[in-house]
């Protein structure tokens, strides 16, 4: 097992046939990754030979999902049809949509995820996202599938290279599933729907949370943490040099006063028994040791 | 990209949200016509995406254009936390009896949108937020339905409004609110903040401070917005960086980072920072991140930007091959190092490297076959921020 994504997955690419996304649409084949078929407007009946799959596209989501059973949908739309692209794929029903799309206007994101929540069918993953990888099982979005083998511990991370930093690390133990959640104002999924995933995940020994300056997530994490989470959770927080105001990148990674700075955070996940990493290595090593005394 | 008040102000006349006139002014001359032309008393009001303006001088009030001329001669080039005022607002004054608060902000917690608005006024609202919360309403907003009069009429009802206003005052800080809604959708804002909203001793509801702040992912189906663009930045290698499009931000420590990947970069600056415990307080020099593709263009630009800086003394390159190999990272780093020497730039600084990753051997077989006396390889992220910040230190 592995959580939101396992080697049953059947995954279709929305905007399949551009540039991006058939780069990747061939990186998810070649890393094992069922892919049942793409999604382009006006392209039905076409078909994509990757090396190792030939791929059907639909015009529609809901004809790919009839014709394939696909149940995880992964997004590389260009932002202005974004929107419209997740919508149709709550509407068809997909249970996992992952959106890889960077430059997604909020608005567009917070009605998209309204709606998601609203149908009640459908986990959005995203937008501005690497998705997430059940290395040996599965890779939903870019994240590199050979950086690390399969294992028992879980990583849910806002940052993208982080993500990535962190897998490498630790590549000899392995990993049941990667998230990147993306560091955008709202994304579908937060570290706390993925720390009660890899929590009832019997799969999954321990959790590494990766978290950045801005917003309360990584506080209310901690709470969550504190109330329901009983696996080992080691934590790193980016940012303690970020000066107060300027917006670092991410949309997500900016602070303002004494509010969601990494100091607030990593003493929030201290106080509830996480172990925080000063950096990316010794995060890794603290989580080393949690895997080898389990033995 | 945050607005001033003067552009936040255009966007609510736009959509009927009331006000006060006023006019930009650039010299204190300019002042003074405005004032002749909208009015006196006038407010001169500091231009400068920060708080505080008040309380650092950046307000004040003029009885005649010649007064609003002075005020503003004093306001233009005053610093207010590192923000130098470059315009002025020249706006009409008006009594104030009441003062109020409204807000609509995308709430990053619930991944919804959030209303705030306080019938109390005259106080800082971050500290009446803390002190008295049941002062300030937080409504969520319904995101697929959004606010129409009836969804404003329950934010004003929560704000409790009804017990300290008229009727008339109820009606048209509701009208306002549907207004400011408008704004916050149909401009792709993420917030939109009327602070003080003002009651006159005539019952008119006036927007007499407004910040905005709007999307820039959105700025496609905005083509007006550009004219809110400011290349300008107070820092002239900002100010380089943001013409070449770089995400730069410009620190006060010593040693120059380039990474990809924000999460990285900015790991990476709190590393050096550790590091550089042990040799002085070294600190990172700047943030810059080149994104995913690090592509040798960018990363000469970027490294062009950082090379610059008189107080960078050496420079950590931190690169991570995810999908870019580090094969094609390690091309780009000598290619940009060969383009930098054909402009004529001498690199006499220290350049330390580590790369990890997709291809990470290869990358680094490149940099050490390839004739430079300037790049160190380093194997991992902390080691090569203690040796950069060695470096650093060393040069000091």
């Amino acid at each position: 097992m592995a959580i939101f994504l396992t080697d049953s997955s059947r995954v279709i690419v929305q905007g399949m046939t551009g540039s991006e996304g058939s780069k990747h649409t061939q990186r998810m084949i070649t890393a094992g990754t069922t892919v049942v078929g793409g999604v382009t407007p006006g392209k039905a009946g076409q078909v994509v030979e990757f090396s190792g799959a030939t791929v059907p596209v639909f015009g529609t989501v809901a004809e790919a999902v009839a014709e394939t059973g696909a149940d995880v949908s992964v997004v590389f739309v260009p932002p202005r049809f974004a929107k419209a692209a997740v919508v149709e794929a709550v509407d068809a029903q997909v249970p996992l949509v992952v959106v890889i799309t960077e430059g997604i206007p909020v608005h567009d994101t917070a009605a998209f995820f309204a709606y998601a929540q609203q149908a009640g069918t459908t986990r959005v993953i995203g937008p501005n996202c690497p998705g997430l990888i059940s290395p040996g099982a599965s890779n939903a979005g870019i994240i590199p599938a050979d950086i690390t083998k399969p294992g028992r511990i879980g990583l849910v991370s806002k940052s993208g290279t982080l993500t990535y930093q962190m897998m490498y690390e630790l590549r000899d133990i392995g990993f049941s599933t990667c998230v990147g959640i993306g560091g955008d104002p709202i994304v579908g999924t937060t570290h706390i729907d993925c720390l009660q995933a890899f929590s009832d995940d019997p799969d999954t020994d321990a959790i590494v949370m990766i978290g950045e300056i801005g917003g309360d997530a990584e506080e209310r994490a901690a709470e969550y943490i504190a109330a329901h989470v009983s696996k080992p959770v080691v934590g790193y927080v980016a940012g303690f040099t970020a000066p107060e105001g300027k917006t670092m990148g991410h949309a997500g990674a900016i602070i303002s006063g004494s509010a969601g700075t990494a100091q607030a955070k990593k003493e929030a996940l201290e106080a509830v028994g996480v172990k925080v990493g000063k950096t990316p290595s010794e995060t890794a090593r603290l989580m080393r040791a949690i895997m080898l005394e389990r033995g | 990209m945050d607005l001033m008040e003067y552009q936040a102000k255009q966007l609510f006349t736009a959509h009927g949200v009331p006000g006060l006139p006023g006019e930009v002014a650039v010299t204190a001359d300019e002042a003074r016509q405005i004032a002749e032309r909208i009015g006196t008393p006038v407010v001169v009001k500091a231009q400068v995406k920060t708080g505080g303006r008040g309380k650092a001088g950046g307000v004040k009030l003029a009885a005649t254009p010649e007064e609003a001329a002075e005020k503003a001669g004093a306001i233009l080039g005053m610093d207010i936390k590192g923000h130098t005022v470059h315009r002025v607002l020249v706006t009409q004054a008006t009594d104030i009896a009441t003062e109020y608060y409204v807000s609509f902000l995308v709430d990053r917690a619930n991944r919804t949108y959030l209303a705030m608005a306080s019938a109390e006024g005259g106080m800082e609202i971050e500290q009446l937020a803390v002190e008295r919360p049941e002062a300030l309403a937080r409504v969520p907003v319904d995101v697929l339905r959004g606010v129409d009069e009836q969804a404003a009429r329950q934010i004003v009802e929560q704000a409790g409004f009804a017990a300290v206003a008229s009727a008339v005052v109820v009606d048209r800080v509701v009208d306002v609110l549907v207004r400011l809604w408008q704004v916050f959708v149909e401009e792709d804002a993420t917030l939109v903040e009327v602070n003080p909203l003002v009651r006159t001793p005539d019952d008119d509801v006036l927007a007499i401070d407004g910040k905005v702040t709007l999307d820039d992912n959105a700025s496609f189906r905005h083509p007006a917005h550009e004219a809110f663009v400011d290349k300008s930045a107070d820092d002239p290698l900002e100010r380089a960086a943001k013409e070449k499009d770089l995400n730069y931000v410009k620190l006060d420590g010593e040693v120059g980072i380039i990474g990809n990947g924000a999460g990285l970069v900015m790991s990476t600056l709190d590393v050096v920072a550790y590091a550089g415990e042990e040799f002085g307080g070294v600190r990172p020099a700047n943030f810059l991140d080149i994104g995913g593709g690090a592509s040798a263009q960018v990363m000469a630009n970027g490294l062009e930007i950082i090379l610059s800086d008189p107080s960078v003394r050496s420079v950590f390159v931190n690169v991570f091959g995810g999908i870019t190999a580090c094969d094609a990272v390690a091309n780009g780093i000598i290619a940009a190092i060969e383009m930098l020497k054909a402009r004529g730039e001498t690199i006499d600084k220290p350049l330390v490297v580590r790369l990890d990753g997709n291809n990470a051997r290869e990358g680094r077989r490149i940099l050490d076959e390839t004739e430079h006396d300037v790049v160190e390889l380093v194997d991992t992220m902390d080691e090569a921020a203690r040796r950069v910040a060695e470096l650093a230190a060393q040069g000091a």
